[in-house]
């Protein structure tokens, strides 16, 4: 046993102290600032000399000069196993419930629990048996947990094939338990539990290779599947304004993405915003499984006001949570809440380290961190064959909306789809507030590409027509011009808007999308003989009122075709053959 | 006996430094000076330097003036004979009356478990159409006035608290103007609502530092209030003076500033005061209503930024009339779904149809024909600022979706308000 490694505060500033240490320290490793009986949990950021500056996820006051640290030699890491799904954990995986049954109301610094259930017995059913050779993420064997399979793999961090020694009986086991000694190629001996640790800032690389992402990630958002889809794998940003309804959107997509596990990362926002989403994920039903969604999710917690250095830990703890279940070859989509705090936590470190800033005072290492982070997001094929996906959606708050900060510039080179909201549009209540002309995707749409130009160009010479009728007026448009515009008004009102908040239009599947969008498209081909523009006007809005009651009524129900029939004789009226 | 020193190595701004041992962070200190006695606060500590952040300003320190750690942090008394008095921004009675020693308690304590909060569904009504109707207001919510210099946001939070049903009423004010300290006390006084408000009130002549201490004081006793069970208002004024004061010593302490001088963690400390709003479950709760002095009238500043992307909402008070755009209620979908089925529907379509006369006024004022259309939006939208956004208008929620349909029903043809058909039957004014 080495004997214990210290070190003693020599300054503190904020949430940072620094720290002159004995023998050695590691950079990111963990220590503990001792207060009384109580450890507070720090992070070493930076070296120097004999002194080590460290970050601490708590709150510091109180603490002296003097004071004694302990260092621990592991890095800042997350424990994977069994029981993870319906948890809810702050940024450095403290079971929040648990957390409250000990304090109650308040969180008190210092007080770390187990992340995992130690009692629980899961049954475990041997996949492996002794003498086969296993490597880094081989499934030992597995559990069910919930709905879905949960594979106990092999340490992601093995080296060389290891051969089995020994494996545990089926039966019912506890996380603690050993279910298996495995022997090394040079003799080495390790015990295998349910669980391991991993370290949350570097990824989790036991597969083949990744491939590229191609399905479409069916949120049931119709702007975003049919316009800016987002694939499985692959990477989206969500930025915009206060108020023009980034976390709404969030929470669309996390109760209706068809997506196998969900990972909420609440970084740094607010509160009230996460408990809508403990106190009614466990009564929502998950359409695709008939569980609840809380069956499926795994929430990462730490509001506003919650440790800052935290804050800068949460994202890593989401992602690798959700590196861990798609080693079991799930698809996992990460919600991350939002980006541009996790870089503020940054901002506000690199500020106390009094580094050279960058633009508006984020470091200069933001670019590449943002990048490091969406780059841990792919669909790869694992060592057994299968497909296996982590999906990232980060939402960006830019300071006064203004895309063109940091933080949306780093995030806007590294990801896949950009569904930029507006502010204009949210002022309008066009929700969702989507910008259908300057957002983007580099993935492929559930509908086929012509029909999709179709419908932009629509928008795009709507918009004209508008710009040019707000300088010459009405009056000075012509009817043909005009009708464009009404048909671009129209495609808004009734496909890109959706009403989230309603149970039918909130979710669009795959299906009724294709469906209502090819009537859609039907109608912006359709060429017309109005007599004038008031009577063009009054034919839209009424085509509107039918169109927004069929949005709100059960696909292919009996009304659904009544209103679906009462929209064509409505077209016959003005249309050409 | 605490040890006493009387070398100050360093003024430089409102921070002070001594060379000093086995201080603690954030504890307090008090400095006596020719002035008086003020209190200062550890802020940074390096080797046996001590860096210390005065409250009453550093004019007048002598470098062999006396500084005394007290060897604790800042508290403040949760007692209820609170109640009924007015402390300035260190703490201290303003009313010429004895201080409150019992039942201390630390201020800016741990945030509050999530797990333990829940879903806020009461709705606080005000009989304001601007809020009730538009952007409800819900207990627990923390939501800005968002303003300019000028405009009336002190009497429209006055009358908020007013006719808001909580148990206690905090109001901390920051840089207050003294007039609008004594207009506080007597609207509160008018309405017997002064026994059941603590004040805590830094004004415009007192040192800037010292109304840092304002929202952490009020807020833990409001914390305190809350876990017995009671529902507390606390009324926040103005927190642009607090961010201002938040800058100047981040400068001070030579900090890299991140946008228009603020700290990098403007985000993180308004969010930390925002946060304590909160509906404890089997407690009480904490709303928070605040101001937000927008310099310039630019909602990109610093600060309303910030402080948008922290509260559930903001109020957009603009030439004395809450603006629908930019105004908005994060909650009120918490509530408006139970008030009456029409609720959502009419708040939906009253405002899309105010944006479509905003247009047309444009249009309008470019001198263009106007339509047969945007006559009506223009006879719609005199209506809608008479009848909605007048802050004399005073009636309860329900009369105000009358007055909504009705409105609607004078100037358009049912379709033209793209409501759904089963309510428009159902409420439709019939003629």
């Amino acid at each position: 046993m080495i004997e214990r490694n210290t070190g003693q505060i020599v300054g503190i500033n904020g949430n940072m102290i620094t720290v002159k240490f004995d023998t050695f320290v590691t950079q990111n490793e963990v220590a503990y600032a001792v207060i009384g009986d109580k450890k507070l949990k720090c992070e070493v950021i930076r070296i120097r000399g004999a002194n080590a500056d460290l970050q601490v996820f708590e709150s510091t006051n109180g603490l002296k000069i003097h004071d004694m640290v302990e260092f621990t030699d592991e890095l800042l890491s997350v424990e994977l196993g069994p029981g993870l799904l319906t948890m809810v954990y702050d940024g450095l995986q403290n079971p929040l419930d648990r957390l409250a049954e000990r304090t109650g109301f308040f969180l008190e610094r210092g007080l770390y629990m187990p992340p995992l259930d130690e009692v629980k017995k899961w049954d475990f059913t041997s996949i492996v048996k002794v003498g086969d050779s296993i490597n880094a993420g081989t499934y030992v064997g597995r559990v069910p947990e919930g709905i879905y399979t949960h594979y106990i793999c092999a340490p992601f961090d093995l080296k060389g094939t290891w051969t089995v020694e020994s494996i545990i009986a089926n039966g019912s086991y506890n996380i603690r338990e050993k279910i298996a000694v495995i022997t090394s190629e040079t003799g080495d001996k390790k015990e295998v539990t349910m669980t391991q640790r991993w370290p949350v800032k570097i990824p989790i690389t036991c597969y083949m290779e990744k491939v590229s992402p191609e399905k479409t990630l069916i949120t049931q958002n119709r702007i975003i599947d049919t316009f800016f889809p987002v694939a499985v794998g692959g990477t989206f940003c969500t930025p915009g304004p206060f108020g023009a309804g980034k976390t709404v959107l969030q929470h669309s997509i996390s109760q209706y993405a068809q997506t196998d596990i969900v990972i909420i990362c609440a970084c740094g926002e607010r509160a009230g915003e996460v408990v809508e989403i403990l106190k009614e994920y466990p009564q929502l039903e998950d359409p695709r499984t008939g569980r609840t969604l809380m069956e499926r999710s795994v929430i990462i917690c730490n509001t506003s006001s919650m440790p800052v250095a935290a804050r800068e830990a949460s994202v890593y703890t989401a992602v690798t949570l959700a590196e861990y279940y798609r080693q079991m070859g799930l698809n996992t989509l990460l919600l991350a809440d939002s980006t541009s705090r996790w870089a503020q936590a940054m901002r506000e470190m690199s500020g106390r380290l009094e580094e050279i800033p960058g633009e508006e005072g984020f470091p200069a290492y933001l670019e590449s961190l943002v990048a490091s982070f969406y780059e841990r997001a792919g669909l790869v094929k694992l060592n057994n064959g299968s497909l296996g996906s982590v999906t990232i959606g980060g939402a960006v708050s830019p300071a006064g909306g203004n895309f063109e900060e940091p933080v949306t510039q780093a995030t806007l080179k590294v990801i896949g789809a950009f569904l930029g909201l507006s502010r204009q549009r949210a002022e309008a209540r066009r929700f969702p507030s989507i910008h259908p002309l300057e957002s983007w995707s580099h993935y492929k749409s559930i509908v086929d590409e012509k029909m999709i130009e179709k419908a932009r160009q629509t928008l795009r010479k709507g918009n004209e027509v508008n710009q040019m009728m707000s300088v010459v007026g009405e009056e000075g448009t012509s009817i043909d011009d005009y009708t464009i515009y009404l048909k671009s008004e129209f495609l808004d009102s009734v496909y890109l808007q959706q009403n989230t908040f309603d149970a039918i239009d909130g979710a669009s599947d795959e299906e009724r999308q294709k469906h209502v969008f090819t009537r859609v498209i039907n109608i912006l081909d359709a060429r017309f003989n109005f007599k004038d523009k008031e009577e063009a006007r009054k034919f839209f809005v009424e085509l509107r009122q039918i169109f927004i009651d069929w949005n709100y009524m059960k696909f292919k129900c009996d009304k659904f075709q009544y209103h679906e029939n009462s929209i064509n004789s409505k077209l016959k009226e003005f249309a050409h053959a | 006996m605490r040890k006493v020193y009387h070398k100050i190595l360093q003024v430089s701004g409102n921070v002070i430094t001594v060379e000093a041992e086995g201080v603690a962070y954030n504890d307090l200190a008090e400095i006596t000076t020719k002035r008086g006695v003020s209190l200062a606060q550890v802020i940074r500590l390096n080797h046996n330097k001590v860096y210390l952040q005065i409250f009453a300003g550093s004019r007048g320190v002598s470098t062999n003036d006396e500084v005394r750690f007290l060897g604790k942090q800042m508290q403040v008394s949760s007692s209820e004979n609170l109640m009924g008095r007015v402390f300035n921004g260190a703490g201290e009675p303003r009313d010429k009356r004895p201080a409150i020693m019992e039942k201390m308690k630390e201020i800016g304590g741990p945030s509050v478990n999530p797990a333990k909060r829940i879903i806020p569904k009461r709705m606080v009504r005000t009989g304001i159409p601007m809020i009730d109707l538009f952007n409800s207001l819900v207990v627990s919510q923390k939501i800005p006035i968002f303003s300019v210099a000028g405009e009336p946001y002190n009497p429209l939070m006055a009358r908020i608290a007013m006719q808001a049903e909580v148990d206690v009423i905090i109001l901390g004010g920051m840089g207050l103007k003294y007039d609008d300290y004594l207009y506080f006390k007597n609207t509160l006084d008018e309405h017997g609502a002064l026994t059941r408000t603590v004040m805590f009130v830094h004004t415009a002549s007192d040192p800037v530092v010292e109304c840092l201490l304002v929202p952490d004081m009020s807020l833990a006793v409001a914390e305190a209030y809350a876990i017995e069970g009671k529902n507390v208002l606390v009324l926040l004024t103005d927190m642009t003076n607090f961010s201002d004061a938040l800058k100047e010593i981040a400068i001070t302490m030579e900090q890299i500033p991140s946008n228009r001088g603020y700290p990098g963690d403007l985000y993180s400390q308004l969010a930390s005061r925002y946060e304590k709003a909160v509906d404890l479950e089997g407690a009480g709760s904490i709303t928070i209503l605040a101001v937000t002095t927008m310099p310039g009238d630019d909602v990109t500043h610093p600060v309303p930024d910030n402080t948008g992307y922290i509260t559930e909402g903001q109020y957009y008070l603009k030439n004395g009339r809450i603006e629908p755009f930019g105004s908005l209620s994060r909650l009120k979908q918490q509530v408006n779904g139970d008030t009456r089925k029409d609720h959502r529907a009419i708040m939906d379509t009253m405002i899309r149809l105010y944006s479509s006369y905003k247009e047309t006024c444009e249009k309008q004022s470019m001198g263009f024909k106007m339509s047969n259309w945007d006559n009506k939006l223009l006879k719609y939208g005199a209506f809608f600022e008479s009848r909605m956004m007048d802050l004399s208008v005073n009636i309860p929620l329900e009369e105000a979706l009358d007055l909504g349909w009705k409105t609607l029903a004078e100037c358009f043809e049912k379709a033209e308000t793209g409501m759904k058909t089963d309510l428009l039957n159902e409420f439709w004014p019939k003629t």
